[in-house]
């Protein structure tokens, strides 16, 4: 099962078809189950049977999910694969110690892979769909894999697979959730 | 709560887009621009002056503006209008019916940020399959106004969408390779009912004009009935 966390502003928001919805339709046409759940209801461990984590993004307007960080407790320890998109890269760099600024793209942006990893393969150059208004200062001894002009726009942790992207991979990149689901199955 | 104003052009998605966000949130108004430019970049033209009808169906107040649908000076008209919206009702949030439009989405999403506005976009790469299904099993009584693509003849024209016109467009959906949505704008559609309407609109004059699969289904007489 992958979860999938919604991180907007309440459980069962407008948002969550935006932002969930997409996402875990991807999911479920990869052949996986998908089962979205809302980041205040997860606990101190993520659910057994858990084999792959991804975290949403949210509303432009949206960063409370970044005033909890006690949420996420579970995340340095989780021992499955985890991919947060957007507000997810930014959780997932706040958790290991990376800070947030000011940065801000809508619309389609180049994207320019600067370090070899799975995830991007076969991939120089990509464009992809952004809706972001903060970006993200990698964590310590995190692995910066992509960047536009504006901000990074992929990070993965030194050791495990933790990845942050900042894009949008519904629109154009589903083949990003894909690879990604691929390398739990592997 | 967070108030909000949805953007309105008449069509399937935008009043499905209210309604989910009815269910979720408050909406204030409906907000319409009426382009007078048939092939306006940001909103869709045929019967977008009948949503005014629309919002008194569903009781609630419209902010209209006028464009000429020229294509950057229709945005500044766009945020006139969510402006009007912001100082009458005190919107703090703007909903569109956007699927896959990233033009539309992204230009929406900027003017958003910099009024300082919620955005959300509930059909946002929506199953497409499941949407249209959810149009008839969920009480909205939807209807043709325009098709722009071929293979539609002009029977399409003024079409109720049911289950076997639903049918009908996956089938086209897939030789012609557009979307069942119609998102490419190959056709455009008109709400006459929806579940939250107080009462529906029944349309009592129209006229249609049809040449070489472009065609649009004019309503010109059109009021209020008790369900």
């Amino acid at each position: 099962m992958i979860l999938c966390l919604d991180l907007s502003y309440r459980p069962g928001s407008l948002a969550l078809e935006e932002f969930a919805y997409p996402i875990a339709a991807i999911v479920r046409k990869a052949g996986e189950e998908a089962k979205i759940v809302h980041y205040t209801g997860v606990g101190s461990s993520i659910p057994p049977g858990t084999d792959a984590v991804i975290l949403c993004g949210t509303a432009l307007k949206d960063t409370g999910y970044l005033d909890r960080p006690e949420l996420f407790c579970w995340l340095p320890e989780a021992p499955v694969p985890v991919l947060g998109i957007c507000a997810g890269m930014q959780v997932i760099s706040a958790v290991h110690g990376g800070e947030t600024e000011a940065g801000y793209e809508i619309g389609i942006t180049d994207i320019e892979v600067i370090r070899p990893d799975p995830l991007f393969s076969g991939k120089d150059r990509f464009q992809a769909y952004e809706l972001h208004t903060l970006a993200c200062m990698p964590p310590p001894g995190f692995l910066t894999l992509a960047a536009s002009d504006t901000c990074v726009q992929a990070i993965r942790h030194p050791k495990k697979a933790v990845y942050g992207i900042m894009f949008h991979p519904e629109v154009r990149n589903e083949w990003v959730v894909e690879r990604f689901l691929r390398m739990g199955r592997s | 709560m967070v108030k909000l104003g949805v953007l309105c052009s008449g069509g399937k998605d935008s009043i499905f887009a209210a309604y989910r966000a009815m269910q979720k949130e408050e909406v204030s108004c409906l907000i319409s621009v009426v382009s007078r430019n048939e092939e306006s970049y940001m909103f869709h033209t045929p019967n977008v002056p009948l949503v005014a009808l629309q919002a008194e169906a569903a009781g609630l107040p419209l902010v209209s503006v006028d464009t000429a649908g020229e294509k950057e000076k229709e945005l500044e008209d766009l945020r006139d209008a969510l402006e009007r919206a912001r100082e009458r009702y005190g919107i703090e949030g703007v909903v569109s019916g956007a699927i896959m439009s990233v033009y539309q989405a992204s230009r929406l999403q900027q003017i958003c940020r910099d009024m300082d506005l919620w955005c959300f976009n509930p059909l946002w790469y929506t199953d497409q399959d499941e949407y249209m299904g959810s149009l008839v099993r969920e009480g909205f009584s939807i209807i043709i106004t325009g098709v722009f693509s071929e293979p539609f003849d002009e029977s399409w024209l003024g079409r109720r969408i049911d289950d076997r016109a639903i049918a009908e467009l996956g089938a086209i959906a897939e030789r012609y390779r557009i979307t069942l949505t119609g998102e490419g704008g190959e056709f455009e559609t008109f709400a006459l009912d929806a579940p939250f309407f107080e009462r529906r609109i029944v349309v009592r004059k129209s006229s249609v004009r049809y040449r070489n699969f472009r065609g649009v289904y004019m309503i010109e007489e059109a009021e209020l009935e008790e369900r």
